[in-house]
């Protein structure tokens, strides 16, 4: 949300109540920047500056300060991320554990912050204690039984259903932008795409809102992928103060990749692992200063959530690892196939998900946006209550997975038979044989993972903030757990084996369930997203510690191979694709041998270019013009006959100033001349006053001639973010190809459909 | 990364009444002593009890002290003879938690009253405000969708700058008005036409 306008402060307190102003040097919404124009005024903006700096005290404090308002606006950017994301988790913490009972000493503490002070909590019934009561026993005052179950069951749904549907609610009648999961549109804007109102106020303050009701109300989503989103609007809202990035498009994205770095490292506490996944995943342009500046407020904004500390730990993920134990070579070969799992998974999510929501977008499904979400939810508590897996957070669940089992773990996946001769430290326990809690625990765990594979492909593009991260870490997770503790009585029954006996010896701790289920779930996500390092560097720093950095590579690399070899597109690609943004991506080849020829505008057997004369169009001609066509630009020629190119008028600015001059100059009627020129031409005498419209004209569009290979053309287009380049043939203008027609002949190569490209 | 004790301990004794910090002392795993044999037999001797699965002891208190020094105060049932108790003990695990109460009394508090506020906001927009606004005469136009706004802007009057709404209220009326004809170009891209957000 732009304000378009130029509110310098000398007008009073009111004016931003006003509508903006548009000026000549902004852009529509859906359009495209002109990312070389940005960068010119922002050199110039410098230049003006610098020079200025030399004259007096106050002018070289001013350009100190400009210098300086980019560190400002990302420690800004950071405090304010983490402290958002500080409220989330705790609002989270609270209102999961709400739908099953409430705290009677003070009704704002969790499950957990209640029993804390309790006294009558013992080892083996930790989360029992008279302060938390559940809805049961505070109802009809019984909390074992058949109708007590029920009553709770009933309750469950009950508060899945009210958070669900309050929070589509919200999204639907505040800011509807506010669904998704945001990183596509994210990507979209900063390659060059203007969303206006994507990353607006309301849309923060939506989004953060009904992030924590949907997280809440128990469906199959995390909140990764919006807090990305949240961070974007931070730094969107805090770059609008400083005119250096308010007025400048191009500086404006280099504070958003920065803020996405933030919005990630908080999402993991993953500083580094949140630049590297802006680098990788969400920017476009990534030049080195904005390493250095997004790694500063990927910092703060981990620092602030920990000093925020919602989980009482100093940790700012719940599920964060702290054991060590070593891990051996012969256990990479389930690592592989967690991997081969996890790219399969990938494959299939992104095909079914990209199905469902397709059909969504198509037919009468998608009339009923909140009824779906509401019968979702129902289902997903529905068949989440039974299942004690299911039924708490999921990322309780994964950092029950992760965690290795201890001796005091009292948990039903560490049931395991304990030889009652056996004593050694805390860390080294060694391989036991599972007990029947375990065995209970792994048909859960099947049935689980089932539902989940299932409710995530529906849920994933509702009409909610929905993020896909941990989800998908918890799938892997189960798996990877199932896995490892198949191999860990394997290990124990049978140490005999050839495969054993070299690094398994009876009554050594071999196998770290813990640690396949960690593999598993960075497989499943890097199959998903089709993450490289910045997936390792985020599971290394969630784990923090060196030891498994192979198992882990080895387990991405595996899922990427695998799930490249179906589609070689990530979720986020996919769903770019759908939705038709004009976003042209770094990492697509193009191999194909057409040339300009072939893609440039107009095609045999079309009209004419429309082209504005240099000195010979009329105002009125021109209006025609732009009334008739709906092209983002002209190109002006010297005449028609010589069709020789002086450079490129952009609509909008074509528009604007008309209109400035009708207004403001004298004597500039319908039948004035429009002129390019340095100097007016020769007219008649009492012709009307003639339109000097040479400030609005790109005097250096960017041509290629007929004969350049599109492989160029396509280079170009990634490499400056052109929105349009001109055809030549001996000086003479031939034709246009604009990013549109890029991609159109893109996907017309890939065997897509050239129409699914909806904006310019 | 664990707070350090002597500065919890100072934050302890400078708290105020309503922050307190709690911390959480997990006790006690047994690992072979090298002191005396005596007490690997009586503690084996516990081992075979089956209600003590795995030598663990009950935990929580409020605002211990050095943790194994005060395990003799903590740990209950103690699972040890007495004489015992220090051997025992010796073996202790630390971990801290530290919560402020404070601050999750506060956020949520704002939490729900944002939300409230949210609610009562969309219940007025929802309900009232369409029968407050019906006696007006001015309707949103309703145009079709594909008018060309270029034209529309080309052809239209220019809005007089000097004349600008008078009073704050008309202002908030206007800037509202935006707000909502806003919100609702954004509701037909994505809830009925389907463009963005799939």
């Amino acid at each position: 949300m732009v304000n378009a306008g130029d509110m310098n402060g000398s007008g009073n307190l009111m004016d931003f109540l006003d509508e903006p102003f548009p000026d000549v040097g902004t852009y529509e919404d859906f359009h495209t920047i002109d990312w070389l124009r940005e960068k010119s005024r922002d050199t110039d903006r410098h230049r003006k500056i610098t020079s200025k700096s030399k004259e007096s005290i106050w002018e070289f404090i001013k350009s100190l300060l400009d210098a300086w308002s980019g560190w400002v606006v990302m420690l800004l950017i950071g405090l304010l991320a983490g402290t958002l994301a500080g409220v989330i988790d705790l609002a989270v913490d609270w209102m999961t554990d709400l739908k099953e009972g409430v705290c009677l000493s003070a009704f704002w503490y969790s499950h957990e912050q209640c029993c804390w002070t309790s006294n009558e909590t013992t080892f083996d019934d930790r989360d029992k204690c008279p302060q938390w009561q559940k809805w049961s026993e505070l109802l009809v005052s019984q909390s074992e039984g058949a109708s007590a179950y029920i009553l709770n069951y009933f309750l469950y749904i009950m508060w899945a259903l009210c958070f669900a549907f309050l929070a589509v609610s919200l999204v639907r009648v505040f800011a509807p932008y506010a669904c998704g999961s945001g990183i596509p549109e994210i990507k979209t804007i900063l390659s060059g795409f203007i969303i206006r109102g994507y990353l607006g106020k309301w849309t923060l303050l939506i989004k953060t809102v009904t992030l924590v009701l949907v997280v809440s109300s128990g469906l199959s989503l995390g909140k990764e992928g919006p807090l990305v989103h949240v961070a974007c609007c931070c730094g969107n809202f805090f770059s609008s103060l400083f005119s250096k990035y308010s007025k400048n498009e191009g500086k404006r994205r280099e504070v958003l990749s920065a803020a996405a770095a933030a919005g990630v490292s908080v999402a993991f506490g993953a500083p580094i692992g949140g630049v590297l996944f802006s680098l990788e995943e969400v920017s476009y342009y990534f030049p080195l200063k904005t390493l250095w500046r997004s790694f500063f407020a990927a910092l703060v904004a981990a620092f602030t959530l920990r000093s925020i500390n919602p989980f009482g730990n100093s940790r700012l993920v719940l599920f964060y690892v702290e054991y060590h134990t070593p891990w051996y070579m012969a256990e990479l070969f389930p690592f592989i196939l967690l991997g081969v799992f996890g790219g399969l998974w990938g494959t299939l999510f992104i095909r079914c998900n990209i199905a469902w929501c397709r059909r969504r977008k198509t037919t009468r499904l998608g009339k009923y946006p909140v009824l779906e979400v509401i019968v979702i939810t129902a289902i997903t508590a529905i068949i989440a209550y039974p299942n004690p897996y299911t039924r708490r957070s999921t990322s309780e669940l994964i950092s029950e997975l992760f965690n290795d089992c201890g001796a005091l773990e009292s948990s039903q996946l560490c049931d395991y038979i304990n030889d009652p001769n056996m004593t050694r430290p805390v860390d080294d326990i060694p391989d036991r044989p599972a007990g029947p809690g375990v065995y209970t625990a792994m048909w859960q765990l099947a049935l689980a993972l089932v539902f989940k594979i299932v409710i995530t492909i529906f849920t994933f593009g509702m009409k909610i903030p929905s993020g896909l991260f941990i989800p998908s870490m918890a799938v892997g997770a189960m798996a990877g757990r199932m896995v490892g503790i198949g191999v860990e009585q394997l290990a124990y029954h049978h140490h005999d084996w050839i495969i054993f006996k070299n690094w398994c010896r009876p009554g050594a701790d071999c196998v770290t369930p813990g640690l396949y289920a960690m593999v598993g779930a960075a497989a499943c996500l890097g199959g998903v997203t089709r993450m490289t390092v910045s997936l390792v560097v985020i599971m290394f720093e969630l784990t923090g510690g060196l030891e498994y950095i192979v198992p882990l590579m080895a387990a991405a690399v595996t899922s990427k191979w695998v799930a490249d070899a179906f589609g070689k597109e990530g979720i986020y690609e996919a769903h770019i694709h759908l939705n038709g943004y004009p976003f042209l991506d770094v990492k697509d080849e193009f191999t194909h041998r057409t040339l300009a020829t072939d893609v440039m505008r107009p095609r045999r057997g079309e009209a004419p270019l429309s082209v504005l004369t240099q000195d010979s169009m009329t105002v009125e001609d021109v209006e025609t013009l732009i009334k008739e066509t709906d092209y983002n630009g002209f190109p002006v020629v010297v005449s028609k006959d010589s069709e020789r190119l002086i450079g490129f008028a952009q609509r909008r600015e074509l528009i604007l100033a008309i209109k400035n001059a009708r207004q403001r100059q004298d004597g500039v009627v319908s039948n004035s001349i429009v002129y390019f020129t340095e100097d007016p031409p020769e007219l008649p005498p009492n012709s009307p006053h003639p339109l000097k419209l040479r400030r609005i004209l790109n005097l250096s569009p960017f041509t290629v001639t007929d004969h350049t290979p599109m492989e160029t053309v396509v280079d170009i287009f990634r490499k400056l973010g052109l929105r349009q380049c001109l055809v030549t043939r001996s000086g003479r203008l031939l034709g246009i190809i604009t990013k549109k027609d890029v991609l159109r002949h893109m996907a017309q190569m890939a065997n897509q459909d050239p129409e699914s490209i909806m904006f310019n | 990364l664990v707070p350090q004790a002597p500065t919890m301990f100072a934050q302890r004794s400078h708290s105020c009444a309503s922050s307190v910090l709690l911390i959480a002392l997990l006790c006690c795993i047994l690992s072979p002593p090298a002191q005396a044999s005596k007490v690997s037999e009586q503690l084996q001797t516990q081992a075979l009890n089956p209600s003590l699965r795995w030598f663990h002891c009950v935990l929580l208190l409020i605002l211990v002290s050095l943790c194994c020094s005060n395990c003799l105060h903590v740990v209950e049932p103690m699972p040890v003879p007495g004489n015992d108790v220090e051997a025992y003990c010796l073996l202790c695990e630390c971990k801290y938690e530290e919560r402020s109460t404070t601050t999750i009394k506060v956020i949520i508090i704002i939490y729900l009253s944002v939300v409230g506020a949210l609610l009562l906001y969309m219940a007025f927009l929802v309900l009232v405000d369409p029968l407050i606004r019906k006696p007006d005469a001015y309707t949103q136009p309703l145009h079709n969708e594909e008018e060309n706004e270029d034209a529309r802007s080309l052809a239209a009057a220019p809005t007089p700058s000097g004349a600008r709404a008078n009073t704050v209220l008309e202002r908030v009326e206007g800037a509202q008005q935006r707000w909502k004809r806003q919100v609702q170009e954004q509701r037909k891209t994505v809830f009925d036409r389907h463009k963005m957000l799939s």
